[in-house]
């Protein structure tokens, strides 16, 4: 029971993470129908400003490091994508093939500055105490970190849903996701919310670099880039656009990846989430919740 | 005699598509008040001239409203300017409620005609909550007609073929709800069902192979047998003759 209990919180911390990335994938798809190779950039980036704010925080609590860090992350990855969208992406929605490849191109020298700026080894990253401790749940010890990622979003889950069902610009999205031209037609400057949708969708990228630095206890160059392609998979499961779907799809990869990896061979569950992609693909191409075009 | 004043005015629009060149040089005027039907044969330009008005299609020439120039503006700001736009398919926002339709259309700083809206589409505050997608082609049409009339600072009103696909007694009542919204913005009607169009509106403006090849009153051509078969079709012709 206990190891159960451990499986499937450890895969909802990890599905938590793969949301936390991927709500913003979605709903850049959804919106603006770019593909944005970069959200790994923003995780990336996000997670070693936040390493940085701590290193230099050194001499004060531990609880005020980490607080300071994640704020700073979520900044980061919120203006980083806020400015991507504006410099480079902007001048080319409705160009496809450029905005992959100036996507891909910022993923890549993101990946590489960051290298040479840090080294391309794993670094450690401090916490306070609490967060390397373990909390007791059914009999399984409970690593806090995973706790902390689970509670965090939940939170993000549900501010996103306020955010788009309570509030204007949140109706614009929605709308945005379905008819973009209409939004405009009915006199909204589209753009506005483009530019909101990337900087949330950056915040929380970079919300995901803090939570996956506790989680894993360390920085890594190319975790973005393995978390970017997680989140795709969430994003094409659970429904492009869709963030209940996003989360939805989330819970179920990180279960898959945890349980089958435990219980059959390491590495299965990785091979099941493609399977289940392909699956997915092939019977529901829109997503779980994904609206059928 | 026509005394009122140019409202909207498109002088050598022109909106190629592809290798295709749509508009090849639309000039017309558009009137303050009432309703001008733009009309023609299928695949004439009519729904690429209400799209150009809007810069929803790469167009070159002019565009003015109230002689203000619209061509380098945005679509969303020509919208500000008080241009309604009921587009050929509706486009209501299938996923969102019919109240989020039109809280969506509701323009920051104009007053809202909510009054007009509930007492021409009674069946829309009734189903507030419901999701439009679910709605049939009449009530979403209603919809997208409601959105266009919200705003009091409209000052004209783009409609595109409001009829099309609708039951009878449904044409019906759009119609009517045309004529009362004639009387609060001047409207610029896209129209396939002539008998429809011959009841609402004076002026006319008719489209051939993206050009303006008519431009008068109703009666006119609708009066010239040989006019209205060339520019219209035999079937058009037939239906008010």
């Amino acid at each position: 029971m206990s190891t159960i209990v451990l499986l499937a919180v450890t895969g909802l911390g990890l599905g938590a993470l793969y949301f936390l990335v991927a709500a913003g994938l979605s709903l850049i798809w959804g919106l603006m129908r770019v593909l944005n190779f970069a959200h790994g950039a923003f995780f990336t980036v996000a997670s070693y400003a936040a390493w940085s704010a701590s290193q230099a925080l050194a001499s004060a609590s531990p609880w005020l490091q980490w607080f300071v860090a994640l704020l700073v992350g979520m900044v980061t990855g919120g203006l980083f994508a806020t400015l991507s969208e504006a410099v480079l992406i902007r001048p080319l929605y409705q160009r496809h093939i450029g905005q992959v490849l100036v996507t891909v191109g910022l993923a890549l020298a993101t990946v590489a500055l960051v290298e040479g700026g840090f080294g391309s080894d794993p670094r450690p990253v401090s916490m306070p105490a609490w967060m390397s401790a373990t909390s007791p749940l059914f009999g399984a010890a409970i690593a806090n970190t995973r706790i902390v990622a689970i509670v965090a979003a939940a939170l993000v889950l549900l501010l996103l849903l306020f955010f788009l069902r309570r509030t204007r610009y949140g109706l614009i999205v929605r709308a945005g996701v379905e008819n973009r031209a209409m939004v405009s037609a009915l006199g909204i400057d589209v753009q506005r919310a483009f530019t909101l949708v990337f900087a949330i969708g950056g915040t929380a990228a970079g919300l995901a670099g803090v939570l996956a630095a506790t989680y894993y206890g360390t920085i890594d160059p190319a975790r973005g880039t393995s978390m970017l392609i997680s989140a795709f998979i969430v994003v094409v499961i659970g429904g492009l656009g869709s963030i209940t779907g996003s989360a939805l799809a989330a819970v179920i990869v990180g279960l898959l990846q945890q349980f089958l990896n435990f219980y059959a061979a390491t590495g299965v569950g990785d091979f099941a989430v493609v399977i289940l992609l392909a699956v997915v693909l092939l019977v529901r191409p829109a997503g779980l919740l994904g609206a059928s075009s | 005699m026509n005394a009122r004043a140019p409202l909207l005015e498109l002088h050598d629009l022109r909106v190629t598509i592809g290798e295709s060149q749509i508009l090849q040089g639309v000039s017309f005027t558009v009137r303050e008040g009432g309703i001008t039907g733009l009309l023609g044969r299928n695949g004439v330009g009519k729904t690429t001239t209400l799209r150009g008005i809007l810069g929803l299609v790469p167009r070159t020439g002019s565009v003015t409203l109230a002689q203000a120039e619209l061509t380098a503006l945005a679509t969303y700001e020509i919208v500000r300017r008080g241009v309604g736009y009921v587009p050929e398919d509706r486009d209501v926002f299938a996923g969102l409620s019919v109240e989020e339709n039109l809280r969506l259309a509701e323009r920051p700083g104009a007053a809202h005609r909510y009054d007009l809206v509930y007492e021409l589409f009674p069946e829309l505050r009734e189903r507030a909550a419901q999701r439009a997608g679910t709605l049939s082609g009449g009530q979403q049409q209603m919809v997208s007609l409601a959105r266009a009339l919200l705003n009091a600072d409209n000052r004209i009103l783009l409609i595109d073929e409001p009829t099309k696909g609708l039951a009878p007694l449904i044409v019906k009542r759009v119609a009517d709800a045309l004529r009362r919204a004639a009387e609060v913005a001047t409207i610029l009607l896209v129209e396939q069902n002539l008998a429809v169009a011959h009841r609402l509106v004076k002026d006319v403006i008719v489209l051939d192979q993206g050009r303006v090849v008519f431009s008068g009153d109703v009666e006119e051509l609708i009066g010239d047998p040989v006019l209205a078969r060339r520019y219209l079709g035999l079937a058009a012709a037939r239906e008010v003759h």
